[in-house]
């Protein structure tokens, strides 16, 4: 099927092995939406720079309207479809809905799929610029825990025009504090960070 | 009609997590451009580059060959349109779209070009060849601009009470100051999308937008068709704040296209298209002159104001609104001025004439109370109006002295010391500050059905729209009261414009007119007490409404903040934002509080960072995108809390305001005088850029205090 201006790929799709023929110009995101019917990535801005079509490719969050779906032949793609479990949602979808992550909902996607890869970033040791410099990541090092301004810098590529980022913020940390938990693994993160009232 | 109280205690004023959360996490929920309509050609819109001028030529005939080209629309091919089709202020040229060869404006949509695919219509758009006859354009802005003309009187006259001069020369302190606001846009996350098609001899369209009712009834008079002929669906909608509160071009071309071609048509704007072509709030220019006693009771408020228009439709930035309610002086005048540019025809953006009206106004209460060396929350309070201080009607539910309390308790007021430059950590200087304002409420005439179904539930059908508001939660739990019954059993049925009369989520009067609708359609219900079911009622809301007692209708707030200044590099960072709101009956405190959070976050982004700017030469946008026009991000928000002091409309059933716009108001104020408690440095221009802020010379280290 493949010739001058179309390939023949494959995509791993939430699992699924999904074989299609695109356009050479098609983006990762319209293939998603409009060839395999994944619309939960939305096309924000189409110039990588709101975010809400962040999808994981091989377990990477990438802003899939400036990835071509012919570039992405043979990958794994996790969409927003495939955050939750077989009849769950995920600890960060259940934190979304329970403390209001949300207005509109256009943007969720891509902080939902952002908010998976920052745990996982996270847990793999990698800093952020507002990591403190007097509790570094290093080798051999307990990893800190996330806190607030750790997520408020690496979700910043996600932008959200109702304004729910204090509410996304919270639903990461309790997400963040629920799977350490599972680890059995004892997070620094206190309660002041979780509740930032001045009250 | 003597219905008895509902006794059911339990849906309205409990936090539930939104209905439709569940399937917005999980990817399910279906958004205009998500609609997989068989069939469907993409149109791809192709916009002016130039500000004024006519098309020559387009060679429409070059692309038709190319791959996928299914038609170009363009002035000499697209169906007539109606000219006394419009918006809420009157007829509305950017609606007649490929009428002519005119170019008003930048952006202006010349032709659309409709392919078998997304790719193919792209492409084929880029290689359209246009010839323009350029002619001179004006998109300048400013309030003394030869074209400036009084502003339509929509939302009623300008205020002259009392002798603002005479009241001015008597006074101890006189403010005399000027501010600017720039273009500030709607942004929401979702790009305006509509796929279009007809069916049976209707029209059927899914769209985003504010009110599926008002825009069908547009529509329809634009294409001149039968108001039964077009239905409008928008289910879920990515974000409105008034960029979707009107009949988009995307709509039109979308209807057009469908109309020519014989297929369903999706056209979605790019992100620039939204900027270019989707209405923006105008640039402002604003004169405060406020005289005031040594006591701080104020002697005269002269609030004038101009903003940037259109000469192709009327619209109303109305400004000098919060001067005509906040405030009691024996002297108030205010000015509305409009100056017709070669621009966009602007309109309603996230808290309309307010946003950049208080901006204004509470910058020069500040100034008022700095020169008076009183608190700022005193000069407030001290100002209390009995009746509204324009008309002399009587409030219904003023709270903005327990605002202003509430607030100063939380934010530990009491504690400031009022002299500026007083305070700084290292390199940074610390401010604090505050604004107060209002918000006007009230209800429109709305229509809602209700159905006692056999298995005990009902149905509640209502032309309402949910743009992220809540609006489905919240009419759930409205319904469940009125009727008596728990929310389990209610289904509600929106976003159709075949629901029926609607009042549309914008003006922070969605809920509150779509809940009395609902109110009392189960209040007429519950009278009917039907024997057999289903059984149906009706309840249209407009005798009521025309029935309400002139009377002051607002939501309050008063916002309180503190920023870090670094003025070697002008960056300002807000480190607290508290917001205390009267908006009525809180009808979901979490939906509630999400909202108002939402509202001071927009405030924050306007006050810091929002800045809409035209390229004088080409007349363009010069900043069409999200790196350009920077919106807040995560990095740019601290903790925001906002809070409910008791409050409620006497005169509404369900006691609610909106709450919409209330939470952006006031916002830019109080981060502006928190930057002069820092700096010592009044801001008199948003958005508060480094360049504005950035003292020269200056290096960590060196930071005197005056």
């Amino acid at each position: 099927m493949s010739d001058r201006t179309r390939s023949a790929i494959t995509l791993h799709a939430n699992g699924d092995a999904r074989a299609l023929t695109v356009d050479n110009r098609r983006t990762l995101l319209d293939a998603l939406r409009d060839d395999l019917g994944l619309t939960g990535a939305k096309k924000g801005c189409d110039h990588g720079q709101c975010g809400a079509c962040t999808v994981l490719v091989n377990g990477r969050r990438v802003v899939s309207c400036l990835t071509l779906a012919a570039a992405a032949d043979g990958s794994e793609v996790t969409t927003v479809e495939g955050l939750a479990g077989a009849d769950r949602l995920s600890p960060l979808q259940e934190a979304f809905v329970r403390l209001d992550g949300l207005q509109c909902g256009f943007c969720t996607p891509g902080q939902l799929c952002s908010a998976t890869a920052v745990l996982a970033e996270h847990a793999a040791g990698w800093p952020s610029a507002a990591t403190r410099p007097d509790r570094p990541y290093a080798p051999g090092r307990p990893t800190p825990a996330l806190d607030a301004a750790e997520i408020r810098e690496r979700m910043s590529g996600n932008l959200c025009r109702c304004g729910a980022y204090p509410q996304i913020v919270r639903a990461v940390l309790e997400a963040a504090r629920d799977t350490a938990a599972e680890h059995a693994h004892t997070p620094e993160t206190g309660a002041a960070d979780l509740e930032e009232s001045h009250a | 009609m003597k219905i008895p109280a509902p006794q059911h205690s339990g849906a309205v004023g409990v936090a539930r997590p939104r209905l439709e959360a569940p399937d917005k996490v999980a990817g399910k929920a279906r958004y205009a451009a998500d609609a997989a309509v068989p069939g469907s050609a993409f149109g791809y819109v192709v916009t002016a580059p130039v500000a004024r001028g006519r098309v020559r030529h387009i060679d429409s005939e070059a692309v038709r060959g190319m791959p996928g080209v299914v038609g170009v629309l363009d002035h000499r091919n697209a169906p007539r349109l109606n000219p006394e089709a419009g918006n809420f202020f009157g007829p509305d040229g950017s609606l007649r779209l490929l009428q002519d060869d005119a170019i008003p404006y930048a952006g202006r949509p010349v032709a659309l070009v409709v392919a078998e695919t997304f790719e193919q219509a792209r492409t084929a758009a880029a290689a359209l060849r246009i010839d323009y006859a350029t002619a001179t354009h004006d998109t300048g802005f400013a309030a003394d601009h030869p074209s400036a003309r009084p502003a339509s009187t929509a939302f009623g006259p300008d205020a002259e009470i009392g002798d603002v001069e005479a009241e001015l020369a008597a006074s101890a302190v006189i403010v005399d100051e000027r501010y600017r606001t720039p273009e500030q846009h709607g942004a929401a996350m979702e790009p305006h999308s509509a796929t279009a098609w007809w069916e049976d001899g209707r029209l059927q369209v899914l769209d985003c937008n504010q009110g599926p009712f008002t825009m069908a009834m547009t529509l329809a008079v634009l294409l001149r068709l039968d108001p039964a002929q077009v239905r409008i669906r928008a289910e879920h909608v990515g974000g409105g704040f008034g960029s979707k509160s009107m009949l988009g071009p995307h709509l039109v071309l979308a209807a057009m296209a469908t109309t020519v071609l014989d297929r369903p048509v999706r056209v979605t704007l790019t992100r620039a298209q939204v900027f270019q072509t989707v209405a923006m709030r105008p640039a402002t220019e604003q004169r405060l002159r406020i005289g005031a006693d040594t006591d701080g009771r104020l002697r005269a408020l002269h609030h004038e104001a101009a903003f940037a228009g259109s000469p192709i439709a009327e619209y109303v930035e109305n400004c000098p609104e919060p001067s005509k309610v906040l405030y009691a002086a024996p002297a108030i005048r205010t000015r509305l001025t409009t100056v017709p540019l070669d621009i966009l025809p602007p309109y309603s953006v996230r808290g309309p004439g307010l946003t950049p009206g208080s901006f204004a106004l509470e910058s020069a209460m500040d100034e008022v109370a700095e020169r008076l060396g009183m608190d700022p929350v005193d000069v407030r309070l001290r100002n209390e109006p009995a009746a509204g201080p324009v008309t002399g009607l009587p409030f219904r539910g003023r709270n903005l002295a327990a605002c202003l309390h509430e607030g100063a308790r939380r934010f530990a007021w009491h504690t400031r010391d009022h002299r500026p430059r007083r305070r700084r950590e290292g390199g940074l200087l610390i401010g604090t500050g505050m604004a107060a304002t209002c918000f006007s409420t009230g209800a429109l005439p709305s229509s809602a059905t209700i159905t006692a179904e056999t298995d005990g539930t009902y149905t509640v059908a209502i032309g309402a729209s949910d743009i992220g508001t809540g609006a489905r939660t919240a009419l759930t739990a409205i319904a469940a009261d009125a009727l008596d019954v728990g929310p389990e059993r209610i289904r509600l049925r929106i976003a159709d414009s075949d629901l029926g009369l609607a009042w549309a989520a914008g003006g922070s009067r969605g809920t509150t007119s779509w809940a009395w609708a609902i109110t009392m359609a189960a209040a007429e219900l519950r009278a009917a007490a039907p024997a057999t079911r289903p059984f149906t009622v009706s309840a249209d809301t407009s005798e009521a409404f025309a029935a309400l007692p002139y009377a002051e209708r607002h939501a309050y707030s008063a916002v309180f903040t503190q920023v870090a200044v670094d003025p070697a590099t002008g960056e300002i960072r807000v480190r607290r934002l508290l917001g205390v709101f009267a908006v009525g009956r809180i009808v979901n405190p979490l939906l509630a509080r999400s909202q108002a959070v939402g509202g001071l976050i927009t405030g924050l982004s306007t006050a810091l960072h929002e800045d809409g700017t035209r390229d004088r030469v080409t007349g363009r946008n010069a900043n069409p995108d999200f790196a350009g026009y920077h919106i807040a991000a995560h990095a740019d928000v601290p903790g925001i809390e906002a809070h409910f002091v008791p409050d409620h409309d006497p005169d509404d059933p369900s006691g609610i305001k909106g709450i919409g716009e209330i939470g952006t108001v006031g916002t830019a104020a109080a981060i502006a005088n928190a930057v002069w408690h820092a700096t010592g440095t009044r801001q008199r221009t948003l958005p508060l850029r480094l360049d504005r802020v950035l003292e020269p010379g200056r290096t960590e280290g060196d930071l005197p205090v005056r």
